[in-house]
């Protein structure tokens, strides 16, 4: 592709930057652009940054995580010479280790997942609201501007190393989840731009994975795949669960790779299993008289975490102690001392959140039931088992159009409904991604239970793609599609992951008791690549000068063939998913507040990745002689 | 045998002499291991030595050549202090070791042990890398060749001979080969290694 902004042999941006701004933790990685042209037979070299941090008060350390997490201190709470950092001494806020370690004892100042606020439609995310639920005299911040710290430390931290390379003229990939919706998308281009990236592309986090998979396997990818395979990437991360498939396709000999489909923004991770197992010893001491206080269980949800990591590691260690200090300076007594065996790990994990279902055993509640909620919208059932089940029969149908490698088979098209049900895309082979699978137990789990589907519907079972630092992996991967983009190895061919509707509401006398019918116009189909714009027919909206007009938004993952324009009188359930609405302004300028202008709307996907809408007047010109275009915001905010 | 601390030698004994020429042969000793650039952790005994042989040194006429004063290290409590307070935020060190374990069952103590064992296993991995001197198992014969590094290998026992020497290995030592200890801030009070905490 030709949208290569980083070509101009520039000798600032020397360093193609991967950065994985996580809902837990951000990493930062970096391949030396220069020194990977000088030599293109050798691969380049990806450097995982140390991100200088606080600790503790006053003790700085360098880690490869950033913890996303921002302390909001009381004013006497710390002293100033105690939260310096190396290029800052008097930072506005306190983020990484230090925040997490500090917000573990005083929760209500700690700002904690603001990237899962971010795709959260029902509020205003420029609204100062962090903490949530916490006192009025805490300091609030927005999830947005949330982001822009994590991005603005990892700034700094990078500046400090490389003064003469300043970060912002690199190249840097942000990674999202596959599942982020085109607000959210836009979102994190805004927090970017707030830090002054200028070579900014976003990259969704499974096809980063594959990335990396690529990177560490070299050459030697192309012989562990093959035409016709069908990739499912799972990546469980500390908040959330991400899920994508890529096809294998071949073009002009070569193999390619196609990411066919995305999941739901899934919140559910590492984070939740921890509590699970605290809250499982937890009911053990209670069953002997022992009551916790909250403290207590934060500090047992800490040693659960170390614990289970050996439990679920193969050995032969039945049960790990678990040892509660008591707060104060006597020990001797007052330390809570009780065991997690290996049945409690097995049951509470395992078959908790990778019990062994069927294919046709979807989470029950629903997908996305209410906008409007005021907290974080967490997956209702904590099965992934059952939440992949529902996403690979969803996406059935995903890799039917390339190369005519489908393999339904067994789809018998006289009879739809009755072969409907157990049909799902079988996978060929599986790359995992993610804290929580680093477990090889929980990795072997998850393994079994696609090839029992597998192996259900009379499929090869699929093979596990060898992996690496699933930790570190997604921002390695981002940084080395820095390199990619510049014409060096495969790159993945992805676009819109759904296709994008506005609703209509059709012309009729109201009916009381009934809503109007509502259609839907496709403004953007699906797969539409970076760079490409579209228009959405020419069905006219009539916005009204000087007032915000709103329009209904859709998203659809599966249907994959509306072109721009087309209108839907109806469709299925479950196959459209309502989005936060749109919003449009159009200022009062040489027009009369109230007057109705007829536009068509228009749809462009930008390099960086994010989706634009446009409104353009049918009737009216600017001083160019072009029609007159106004911008559609992808997010409503609180006036 | 008595001692008396306060009694002034007049005369030069065999004792005096003996500690005379030991204390010289220390400080050559160690002016060659600076020379050498030995490791804080191997000249920090030897300066422990010198000390105890001062007093006889002065008193006894200095043959040629002339005395030159130890270049003794000051280690600042710094990086004592931190690692105090690291121990204490991640094994309850001080703590532990503030406590009186009598009255106490060794299943109360063991419970407040793991805490300290798995605390302080962290901070040591997090903090330094650590690799054994020999790699030899413990308890086997080894045999030293000339010129083998005192401050690595101490011979006890039977200390005769010429090299080589052959022994058993009874500990086979620890080498600290890397150091990641965090930086600290200027205005940072490294004398607090617990704060008081007061819950509101």
């Amino acid at each position: 592709m030709s949208e290569d902004i980083t070509s101009n042999s520039n000798s600032s941006n020397r360093y193609s930057v991967g950065i994985d701004l996580g809902t837990t933790h951000c990493v930062l990685s970096y391949l030396d652009l220069v020194e990977a042209a000088a030599d293109s037979t050798v691969t380049p070299q990806l450097t995982v940054l140390p991100v200088s941090q606080l600790t503790l008060p006053g003790l700085i350390e360098e880690k490869y995580q950033l913890p996303s997490f921002i302390y909001m201190p009381h004013e006497s709470e710390l002293n100033e010479g105690d939260i310096a950092l190396p290029w800052n001494d008097q930072p506005k806020h306190i983020v990484g280790c230090i925040a997490r370690e500090l917000g573990s004892k005083t929760p209500i100042r700690l700002v904690s997942s603001a990237k899962s606020w971010l795709c959260h439609g029902g509020i205003d995310r420029h609204a100062d609201f962090l903490p949530a639920g916490s006192p009025e005299e805490v300091n609030k911040i927005s999830p947005l501007a949330a982001n822009v710290e994590y991005l603005d430390h990892l700034r700094s931290a990078w500046d400090h190393r490389f003064p003469d390379h300043p970060l912002v003229e690199q190249d840097v990939t942000i990674t999202i989840p596959a599942s982020f919706d085109p607000a959210a998308r836009e979102l994190t281009a805004t927090a970017a731009k707030a830090v002054g990236f200028e070579h900014l592309t976003l990259l969704e986090e499974p096809q980063a994975a594959v990335y990396n998979w690529i990177y560490t396997c070299g050459d030697d990818w192309r012989n562990q795949v093959s035409l016709g395979d069908i990739i499912l990437v799972v990546d469980i991360g500390g908040g959330t669960t991400d899920l994508s498939l890529v096809a294998v396709t071949e073009d002009d000999g070569n193999l390619t790779l196609n990411r066919v489909a995305v999941g739901d923004h899934i919140l559910l991770g590492g984070d939740n299993m921890d509590l699970a197992l605290a809250y499982k010893v937890k009911a053990k001491l209670a069953a002997d008289g022992k009551e916790l206080q909250p403290w207590q269980i934060q500090a047992i949800t800490h040693a659960c975490r170390d614990a289970k990591e050996t439990l679920l590691l193969d050995n032969d260690i039945d049960e790990v102690p678990i040892s509660v200090p008591s707060r104060g300076s006597k020990m001797l007594g007052n330390t809570l001392r009780t065991e997690l065996t290996r049945d409690e790990v097995q049951q509470a994990l395992v078959e908790g959140f990778f019990p062994l279902v069927d294919i046709n055993d979807h989470p029950r509640a629903a997908r996305r039931s209410a906008l409007t909620q005021k907290g974080l919208p967490y997956a209702q059932d904590p099965a992934v088992s059952r939440h992949l089940a529902a996403f690979l029969s969803r996406q059935a149908d995903a890799a039917n159009d390339l190369n005519g490698t489908s393999s339904e088979s067994d789809y018998d098209p006289a009879d739809p409904l009755a072969s409907s049900e157990g049909r799902f895309i079988k996978p060929t082979a599986v790359l995992f991604n993610g804290g929580v699978l680093k477990a090889p137990v929980l990795a072997e789990r998850m393994l079994a239970i696609i090839n029992q589907w597998l192996s259900t519907a009379s499929a090869e079972p699929a093979r596990l793609l060898a992996d690496s630092d699933l930790d570190l992996g997604v921002a390695s991967g981002a940084s080395y599609y820095g390199y990619v983009k510049q014409g060096h190895g495969v790159r993945i061919r992805g676009g819109l992951a759904s296709t994008y509707y506005v609703g209509i509401e059709s012309a009729m006398p109201a009916v009381p008791g009934m809503e109007p019918p509502l259609e839907a116009l496709c403004i953007a189909p699906f797969g539409m690549e970076e760079g490409t714009e579209t228009s959405a027919g020419s069905a006219e909206f009539g916005l009204v000068v000087g007032e915000p007009v709103h329009f209904r938004f859709f998203g659809s993952n599966v249907r994959r063939h509306d072109a721009a324009g087309t209108q839907l009188d109806q469709w299925l359930d479950g196959e459209l998913e309502e989005l936060p609405e749109l919003q449009a302004t159009l200022p009062a300028e040489g027009r009369k507040v109230g007057e109705v202008v007829p536009v068509t709307l228009h749809s462009k996907v930008t390099e960086i990745g994010t989706l634009k809408l446009e409104a353009i007047a049918v009737n009216s010109t600017d001083s160019h002689g072009n029609p007159e275009r106004w911008q559609i915001e992808l997010e409503v905010r609180d006036q | 045998m008595t001692i008396d601390l306060s009694a002034i030698p007049t005369t030069i004994d065999a004792l005096h002499a003996a500690l005379t020429v030991l204390s010289l042969l220390l400080f050559a000793l160690l002016f060659l291991k600076r020379a050498n650039n030995a490791t804080a952790t191997g000249s920090v005994d030897i300066p422990a030595n010198v000390e105890s042989a001062k007093p006889a040194a002065a008193v006894a006429p200095a043959p040629a050549p002339a005395l030159r004063p130890a270049q003794l290290k000051e280690t600042g409590p710094e990086a004592a202090l931190q690692l105090l307070a690291l121990l204490q935020q991640d094994a309850r060190f001080i703590d532990f070791i503030q406590e009186d374990l009598s009255g106490f069952s060794d299943a109360d103590i063991g419970a407040a042990a793991r805490v300290v064992h798995e605390g302080s296993k962290k901070t040591l991995s997090t903090y330094f890398q650590l690799s054994p001197i020999r790699s030899e198992e413990e308890e086997s014969r080894i045999s030293l060749p000339a010129g083998f590094n005192a401050a690595e290998t101490r011979l006890t026992g039977n200390v005769v001979g010429e090299a080589p020497f052959n022994g058993t290995l009874i500990h086979k030592g620890w080498r600290v080969t890397e150091t990641r200890l965090p930086k600290i801030s200027d205005g940072h009070d490294s004398s607090i290694v617990a704060p008081a905490e007061v819950e509101l």
